[in-house]
């Protein structure tokens, strides 16, 4: 233990403690910006500076260990006026656009600026002048307004192992770039926006589809129908100042109506059904020696990083469309016939914690309804926007229901928003068709939780099913080496390309620590616990459209509108 | 040579990115994109990561320049003893500026900082290899060893 | 009338760089042999004893870095020449590679044997491209004569980038990455190259210590300023007679080595000013010339001894244009990780150009001392940290140059 003393407050601080550590334990609180709690030790913004007795040169409080004996002043003038002079260096190139802002009123650098009164700026204003990159349908970059704290690149390298992201140049000429200099759309970028969390300010975001939802509730030959995945009612709530989990699913269905949505249904129905084709499918391939290990294909930044780094393994990936894309492409076929609506003025928009959804949406190959099957994605932080525009009150709203047809879900739906969710809705449906028998305990616990790489053995009847499962893509790296080396013992893989699972998925409130995503994840178990039906098999609407429309999974039908193929996209610069 | 085979021989080197981009410059002035693309493979790192080595190190160019690449010293010693001079009787010889390549591909014109050779200011290297004490007059023959 | 005294450049002129034999007629190896012969403890104690303190810059005493090194545990050590000699006005590296490259590779030899290291590099600025065969040769010549057992010595390129004579910077760049540094702690010594403890010692750190294990630590000790003993070599630059190169004992005023080695300012020109040490110095006006040249009395000016080169300067220099220059020497060469360097380097260049163009005014020169200040203790690592000295030292001593330019 070491005895520090930190603007007066002595601390006894286990060794190796930094000062940062130090400090949090006695309740001092430091600046900090480049600072990122899930990630390596950067020191690279000084914000965190302090004095140490003794020492000439300010300590990086993020950095620097404390020793016996250490006397800390975070706050003395000598320190005050270097954040000060630090953050006006750093406003002085950034652009003056907060108004504007994909990022304004939920930004580290506002906050450090008001924090410390910041009114006028000694530094004449000069931005940088690089081009914005909107390159992609997923995520745009602002690099003028980058900071340089390198958060962006770690999420993108060391936790997804994509390496989309890194440095050019030296000096004050340096910027984060994708790879080569070029734009995001030429590079290995796999839309997982897993930087946008990263990012401190408002360099990287999502591409923001909210005027073209406002102008579709505008138009009033236009049916605006909604889908919502699984993980955004938790946290939903984060976005306009609830506790996580505290939105009721009914206030949430209400408030989507109020904001000017026609019908209100649940992708968690098309999770269900996702489990009937893909369960089928499994169970398919390991009776028919078909290609194993079978890997799920919810999660579009995996598939864009299968597609891009193994495409020698695209036989591999199970050939469901997501639950989105199931979703769109029977909301203008079963559902607007179940309707009597044209599906000509069906408007579909999904609401999910995901930005890849909004590549995925606008892959050519999907519109198997013979229209855009999805034609709009909106993220969570964007239906959080449209809820604080509204200004509705969501304590006073009163709940209402899900629309018909494709409204109804069970507790196995929930959980895909969870890492191990769909393996354990999966093996939910899996046990009972292939023993017959009634799963008592459907609770797959140790499939559960924040470990990246989770593995389990079933065994149904004597057929033993190994199963893994990966959140975060340099994880499922580790698992694709397997399985390209010929040497993995798995049959069925789950993968999802964000850490944590959707629940920390690129369009979802800004995450800054797996702490709260592992809160989500409790949040996630806790509605599944809830619900009355848990299997996905037991849902009667999904019961009802293999009766009326699908006839069988794998069918026919299911084929045309529910499954789809892969891409070869080998980039030269990986 | 060709890049890949330049490349090769540095791939036992732990680190040895930095010794084959130099080997590169030699045959090529400059790092090509597939050059980069392949160093990161061989010595297993991103290409992000090895581009942005490319582009941190002022003799490093991933820009194609000219096969005699002229660096004018700037910093303090050389600037005092006419550095400024040297650059202008420079690029009124090559027809060009500082950081532009004359249109047959021979020369680049770049600054540099010190290269330690401050006992004969104004100082200039041609591929590396220093000239000492330099003025306008002694241009002519200096550009004339550049076949 | 001071001598000089070439302990660093003993063998200069002397030996024949490509033939070793002539650096063994020399009495080469001889320290190398007594180094062997000793406890590493006591080899330590010795050269700690010395009180050399490196000569890249820094001045941290050697012997103690050293134990450090030694007393780490670790499967693999490494020693590494920082030979990347950036600083602008100092070629003194250079002499010793070109003219005496064994006493280099003699004393990383005995800090191998020190430390327990059997791996070492030699980092060699870009911009001695005509010194990499030297050295192989001289290596591959020591390593032929059985005398270098197993250690193992190679030569690697920098590629111009002044950030890389800081030693993480150029731990970095070995390890081919960018040469940014690093946040100390934890320092080389214990988690260096690769993550082993690594010794980064400059070249005239390492050519000093053969003669100090022969001679021994006392004798070394009693040579020039008791605090920072041993000779300096000095590289003259500027306005002086004798634009040449000396090695003297430390205890020489800065006067002793302008006017009595330097030959005095030339064309009968007065003294203005000289930066010592780097481009990163403080600049000195003649008030202060009696000043010793070690490292503490120049610390004590607010001066530096850096590097040893001196840059002086007569009556028709425009100071604010040479300090403008400097600014842009230190804006090119921020590597850019940390905030206020990155933007600090370019917003002082900015200043010192509005000045230099006769747009500024003492405004300008207030905010220059304010940031230049946060800059010498909030940044990340040296060159950060010194970039504004040149700035804050002439903004304070020659007050006038700047009013002049004042609109």
């Amino acid at each position: 233990m070491a005895n520090v003393i930190i603007d007066g407050i002595k601390a006894s601080v286990p060794d190796g403690s930094t000062i940062l550590q130090a400090a949090n334990q006695v309740g001092v609180r430091i600046p900090t910006l480049c600072y990122h709690p899930d990630q390596s030790i950067k020191a690279n913004c000084r914000v965190c500076v302090c004095e140490v007795e003794g020492n000439r040169l300010l300590q990086a409080a993020c950095a620097i260990p404390v020793f016996d004996g250490m006397v800390i002043k975070t706050r003395s003038p000598k320190v005050i006026e270097a954040r000060k002079t630090i953050l006006e260096l750093i406003l002085a190139n950034h652009p003056q656009d907060c108004l504007n802002c994909i990022r304004n009123g939920n930004c580290e650098l506002q906050e450090l600026a008001e924090e410390y009164c910041i009114r006028e700026n000694p530094f004449e204003y000069k931005v940088r002048g690089f081009a914005k990159d909107f390159s992609t349908p997923s995520l745009f970059r602002d690099p003028d307004k980058c900071v340089l704290c390198r958060r962006c690149i770690e999420a993108c390298s060391v936790i997804q192992s994509v390496n989309a992201l890194g440095l050019q140049n030296r000096g004050h000429h340096s910027m984060v770039v994708p790879t080569m200099g070029g734009n995001l759309i030429d590079s290995p970028c796999v839309m997982c926006g897993q930087c946008i969390h990263a990012c401190p300010v408002g360099a990287i975001g999502e591409v923001e589809g909210i005027n073209d939802f406002l102008a579709a509730v505008a138009d009033p030959d236009k049916i605006v129908v909604t889908q919502i995945a699984p993980a955004v009612r938790l946290a939903i709530s984060e976005e306009i100042g609830m506790e996580t989990g505290a939105m009721s699913m009914e206030t949430f269905v209400t408030g989507l109506r109020q904001v000017g949505f026609d019908h209100v249904l649940h992708t968690n129905f098309t999770a269900d059904l996702t489990i009937l084709e893909e369960g089928n499918e499994l169970l398919k391939r390991v009776k028919e020696g078909g290609t194993l290990p079978m890997f799920t294909s919810c999660s579009p930044g995996w598939i864009n990083f299968c597609e891009t780094f193994y495409p020698d393994l695209l036989d591999n990936l199970s050939t469901c469309k997501s639950p989105q894309q199931m979703f769109g492409s029977l909301v203008k076929t079963y559902w607007a016939e179940k309707m009597g609506v044209d599906p000509s003025r069906i408007y579909s928009v999904s609401i999910m914690p995901c930005v890849a959804k909004k590549f995925e949406a606008s892959r050519p190959e999907m519109n198997a309804s013979g229209y855009r099957d999805v034609d709009l994605v909106l993220t969570t932080r964007e239906v959080g926007r449209l809820f604080r525009m509204s200004g509705l009150d969501f304590s006073k709203l009163p709940g209402s229901n899900f629309d018909s047809w494709m409204g109804a879900y069970t507790g196995a739906a929930v959980i895909f928003g969870a890492s191990g969710g769909v393996m354990e809705a999966a093996l939910r449906t899996v046990y009972e068709v292939v023993t017959g028998n009634t799963l008592e305990d459907v609770n797959f616990t140790g499939i559960r939780g924040f470990d990246g790489i989770k593995e389990a053995e079933v065994d149904l009847n004597g057929l033993v099913v190994k199963v893994a499962i990966a959140h975060s893509l340099s994880n499922a790296r580790k698992l694709m080496d397997q399985v390209r080396a010929g040497e993995s013992p798995y049959h069925f893989i789950e993968i999802m390309a964000c850490p944590g699972g959707c629940i920390g998925g690129g369009g979802q409130p800004i995450t800054k620590r797996n702490a709260k995503r592992i809160e989500r994840i409790d949040a996630i178990y806790l509605e599944d616990e809830g619900l009355p039906i848990r299997k996905s098999h037991e849902n009667p609407e999904v019961k009802q459209i293999y009766e009326d429309f699908l006839q069988e999974p794998l069918g026919h039908k299911s084929h045309e509108l529910l499954h789809t193929h892969y891409h070869d996209k080998h980039k030269t610069v990986l | 040579m060709d890049y890949k085979e330049i490349i090769a021989k540095f791939a036992d080197k732990p680190g040895g990115l930095i010794e084959s981009y130099h080997a590169l410059l030699k045959e090529f002035s400059y790092l090509p994109e597939e050059a980069i693309v392949e160093a990161a493979k061989v010595f297993k790192m991103s290409t992000a990561e090895a581009y942005g080595v490319a582009t941190f190190y002022s003799m490093f160019s991933v820009k194609s320049r000219g096969k005699y690449v002229i660096r004018i010293c700037e910093s303090a010693p050389c600037h005092i003893a006419g550095a400024a001079e040297v650059v202008a009787a420079m690029e009124k010889e090559l027809g060009i500026k500082m950081g532009e390549s004359t249109a047959d591909g021979r020369f680049t014109l770049e600054f540099t900082e010190c290269v330690g050779q401050c006992q004969a200011t104004p100082v200039i290297t041609v591929n590396g290899k220093p000239y000492l004490d330099v003025n306008a007059a002694k241009i002519p023959a200096i550009l004339a060893e550049c076949k | 009338m001071a001598e000089e005294m070439r302990i660093v450049l003993r063998n200069y002129g002397k030996v024949d760089p490509l033939n070793i034999d002539t650096y063994l007629a020399q009495g080469g190896y001889k320290g190398l042999e007594k180094a062997r012969s000793m406890g590493t403890a006591d080899l330590i104690a010795d050269v700690k004893k010395a009180n050399l303190r490196g000569r890249g810059g820094a001045g941290f005493n050697c012997g103690m870095k050293w134990s450090f090194a030694a007393s780490a545990q670790a499967d693999q050590k490494y020693v590494i020449c920082n030979a990347d000699e950036g600083e602008p006005g100092t070629y003194k590296d250079r002499l010793i590679m070109e003219n005496d490259p064994q006493t280099l590779i003699e004393g990383m030899a005995i800090c191998a044997y020190a430390i327990g290291a059997t791996k070492g590099f030699i980092y060699l600025r870009g911009e001695y491209p005509f010194l990499v065969d030297t050295l192989n040769t001289a290596i591959a010549q020591a390593k032929d004569k059985g005398l270098l057992k197993d250690f193992d010595l190679e030569v690697r390129s920098g590629a111009g980038a002044y950030v890389c004579g800081e030693e993480t910077a150029l731990i970095e760049s070995i390890e081919g990455k960018r040469g940014e540094p690093r946040f100390k702690p934890p320092f080389p010594p214990n988690i260096g190259l690769w993550g082993k403890p690594t010794i980064v010692n400059n070249v005239e750190t390492f050519a000093n210590v053969p003669v100090i294990v022969e001679k021994g630590g006392d004798w070394y000790a009693a040579i020039g300023d008791k605090a920072y003993p041993g000779t300096k070599v000095f590289t003259l630059t500027g306005d002086v007679n004798n634009r040449t190169f000396f090695e003297v004992p430390t205890n020489l005023t800065i006067r002793q080595l302008i006017y009595d080695f330097g030959g005095g300012i030339r064309d009968g020109k007065k003294f203005k000013a000289v930066q010592i040490g780097g481009t990163s110095g403080g600049f000195i006006p003649e008030s202060l010339l009696d000043t010793c040249i070690a490292f503490d009395s120049m610390s004590a000016i607010g001066a530096t001894l850096g590097s040893g080169a001196t840059f002086v300067m007569d009556e028709t220099r425009d100071i604010v244009d040479i300090i403008t220059r400097i600014a842009g020497f230190f804006e090119h060469e921020s590597c850019g990780k940390c905030a206020p360097c990155r933007e600090g380097t370019a917003r002082v260049a900015e200043l010192m150009e509005k000045i230099n163009e006769g747009h500024g005014s003492a405004k300008d020169t207030t905010l220059l001392n304010k940031l230049g200040t946060v800059m010498s203790y909030s940044c990340l690592c040296g060159l950060g940290q010194a970039a504004p000295a040149p700035v804050l030292t002439t903004i304070k001593h020659f007050e006038a140059d700047y009013a002049a330019k004042f609109k």
